[in-house]
């Protein structure tokens, strides 16, 4: 039995249907991400999860109970937000020992499992420091530990980190990981950055229009995309139409050929090579470590990504080449 | 051309400032010469001597007070509610508290001594407790504008919806989400209101003299039908009760982010 499990969960507003039949269980423990698109309902999710919102239809359960119509201030779940939502008028040690409060610990407990979390989440100096006098990624950092020292039987986070600069995003992210796993935390994780999702996740759930499209370990979802919106969404994947992958691989098929960028190999010209095709170099990006070319080859341009290993690999605009897709690198997707 | 521009601007701030400061000089210059032998603060001593100012003003300074503490509790949950859960209705609400901006305090008095006069189903001109009750609403009533304004600017400065489910998640309850999360952050701006609210309760005039109770204003009034000097002393410390809540309203806006730091 799952530990948290949402049933045919259903949001409307007014007439405009926003999570629409989503399905999910996660295990205690376990790290998952909604991974998709901005508005596509994975902020409602989590604010019905945590309980600032009411279904239209569907249950929510928790260790077997049932919480759909619980009040969040019953459900034990800990939420943490994109802008922080730290009380202005208390400082760190304030804002973190909040939630002990409410619960009536007593001051000496409360002190010690602040003194604690605060340790935990490397804030130690701030403990004086009032919001307004901390970096973002200092404040984030407030409203995890503030989360966490409640010990909440799950933890959402709604896009805790787009708010911040490309470094200290990457810092905190594996911070969150490593906290994650040592206190074994049940743990929902909201964003719409794939790299995000692929690098901190035990699971990704990709959602679109408040459904979703396809749930697995980060590996699978990268590697074998279920349908056309996932490969779009995941990677850079190359994606034929049905003519299309008539015209160049002779196949037929129903919905669209996906084929990773990284998977097709460029041969030199008169490679002697069994089942290639003849292709032209039009263009090519360097994006550091990988150089990224527009290949045409039968009036489709595909996208392949080289190693940059020499500056005198590059291979210029009209070179002509051939390339090599192996049959199992190529996945048909709806 | 740029200069001409500003010469023009510090005429139009000399005109204005002589416009409203030469009325106050002279009376201020007046009240100083009840003695016919040179200036002097004997008008102020009358004034602050006499029982009549003391009780009246002590009246209305407590009126004061009670109508800003009913008005906060009714003020700033309602403001709250709206923002967070019916912000639909913000529109009306805006409405129907600049109504006494619009209606004029007379009327408003007609209207409560018809529905409250000692043959009504609701009594409250019986006895004086009871009226000084129905002038404390009536203050209330007058106070709205002010109050719901700088209250709700207040909470829009902040979060509210966010800050309220943060402490939703955390165990809060309600009251516990006003006292501690909500009020301490408007705080500068439920004050600014307050001292406004005090600004208009201590001269108001109409609703007490109509309700027929010994307020500061009704006083200020006969005194002046029937003094000379005395009159102008009272304006001047009207005035100056008055300056003294702005200022303070200034004084806390001032501190509305208050850059402590606890060593
Ligand atoms: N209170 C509301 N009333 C009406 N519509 C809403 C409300 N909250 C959300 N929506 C709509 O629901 C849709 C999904 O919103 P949601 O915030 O869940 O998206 P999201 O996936 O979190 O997007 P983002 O990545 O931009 O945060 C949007 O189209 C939004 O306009
Ligand atoms: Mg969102």
């Amino acid at each position: 039995m799952a530990y948290l499990t949402i049933n045919n969960l259903h949001k409307r507003f007014d007439d405009h249907v926003v999570v629409h039949d989503f399905n999910m269980s996660i295990e205690q423990g376990e790290f998952v991400t909604f991974l998709g698109p901005s508005g596509c309902g994975k902020t409602t999710v989590l604010r019905m999860i945590a309980g600032f919102e009411t279904p239209t239809s569907g249950h929510i359960r928790v260790g077997g109970e049932d919480i759909t119509h619980q009040s969040p201030q019953k459900r034990g779940i800990g939420m943490v937000f994109q802008s922080y939502a730290l009380f202005p008028n208390m400082n760190v040690t304030q804002n973190i020992g909040f939630g002990l409060k409410m619960r009536k610990c007593d001051g000496a407990e409360i002190a010690r499992k602040v003194a604690e979390v605060i340790k935990l989440v490397e804030l130690s100096g701030k403990e004086n420091h009032y919001p307004h006098e901390l970096s973002g990624g200092q404040r984030q950092r407030v409203a995890l530990a503030r989360a966490l020292v409640v010990e909440p039987r799950i933890l959402l986070l709604d896009e805790p980190l787009s708010a911040l600069d490309a470094r200290i995003r990457k810092n905190l992210r594996e911070q969150i990981r490593d906290i994650q796993r040592r206190l074994g935390l049940t743990t929902i994780f909201v964003t719409h950055d794939q790299e995000e999702a692929l690098t901190m996740s035990d699971r990704i759930f990709v959602m679109n229009q408040g459904r979703v499209e396809q749930e697995g370990r980060a590996e699978m979802v990268y590697t074998e995309p279920a349908t056309e919106f996932v490969a779009r969404f995941m990677g850079n994947y190359n994606l034929l139409g049905a003519a299309e992958t008539q015209r160049l691989l002779g196949l037929n098929i129903n919905g669209h050929m996906a084929i990773r960028p990284e998977s097709i190999h460029v041969l030199d010209a008169h490679s002697q090579q069994a089942d290639t095709l003849a292709g032209t170099i039009r263009q090519h990006q360097l994006l550091g470590n990988i150089i990224r070319y527009q290949i045409e080859s039968a009036g489709v341009t595909l996208q392949v990504d080289r190693l940059n290993r020499t500056a005198s690999d590059l291979m210029p605009a009209g070179t002509e080449v051939r390339l090599q897709i192996s049959r199992d690198d190529m996945r048909e997707v709806r | 051309m740029k200069s001409t521009s500003r010469l023009g601007a510090w005429v139009a701030i000399a005109i204005g400032t002589i416009y409203f400061l030469l009325p106050l000089i002279a009376t201020f210059e007046f009240s100083l010469k009840m003695n016919r032998d040179g200036y002097s603060f004997e008008a102020y001593k009358v004034v602050l001597s006499d029982p009549g100012f003391q009780a009246t003003f002590g009246y209305s300074t407590l009126m004061a007070v009670l109508t800003i503490i009913v008005g906060i509790l009714l003020v700033v949950p309602t403001a709250y509610w709206i923002q967070l859960k019916l912000p639909r209705l913000r529109p009306l609400v805006e409405f129907i508290t600049l109504l006494p901006l619009v209606i004029p305090a007379i009327v408003i008095v007609f209207g409560y001594l018809k529905l409250y006069n000692s043959s009504a189903w609701l009594p409250l001109t019986g006895n004086d407790r009871a009226t000084d009750f129905l002038l404390m609403c009536s203050y209330v009533t007058l106070a709205l504008p002010y109050l719901y304004r700088s209250i709700d600017a207040g909470l829009r400065a902040i979060d509210v919806r966010t800050l309220t489910e943060a402490a939703e998640s955390l165990g809060a309850s309600w009251p516990s989400i006003l006292l501690q999360v909500i009020f301490p952050n408007v705080k500068s701006a439920i004050l600014s209101g307050a001292f406004l609210t005090f600004a208009v309760v201590i001269g108001e005039f109409t609703m007490a003299s109509l309700l027929g109770r010994p307020a500061f204003g009704p006083y200020l009034q006969l005194i002046g039908a029937n003094r000379a000097y005395e009159p102008s002393a009272l304006a001047i410390i009207a005035f100056l009760v008055t300056w003294a809540s702005m200022g303070l309203i200034q004084v806390f806006a001032r501190n509305a982010r208050p850059a402590r730091k606890t060593a």
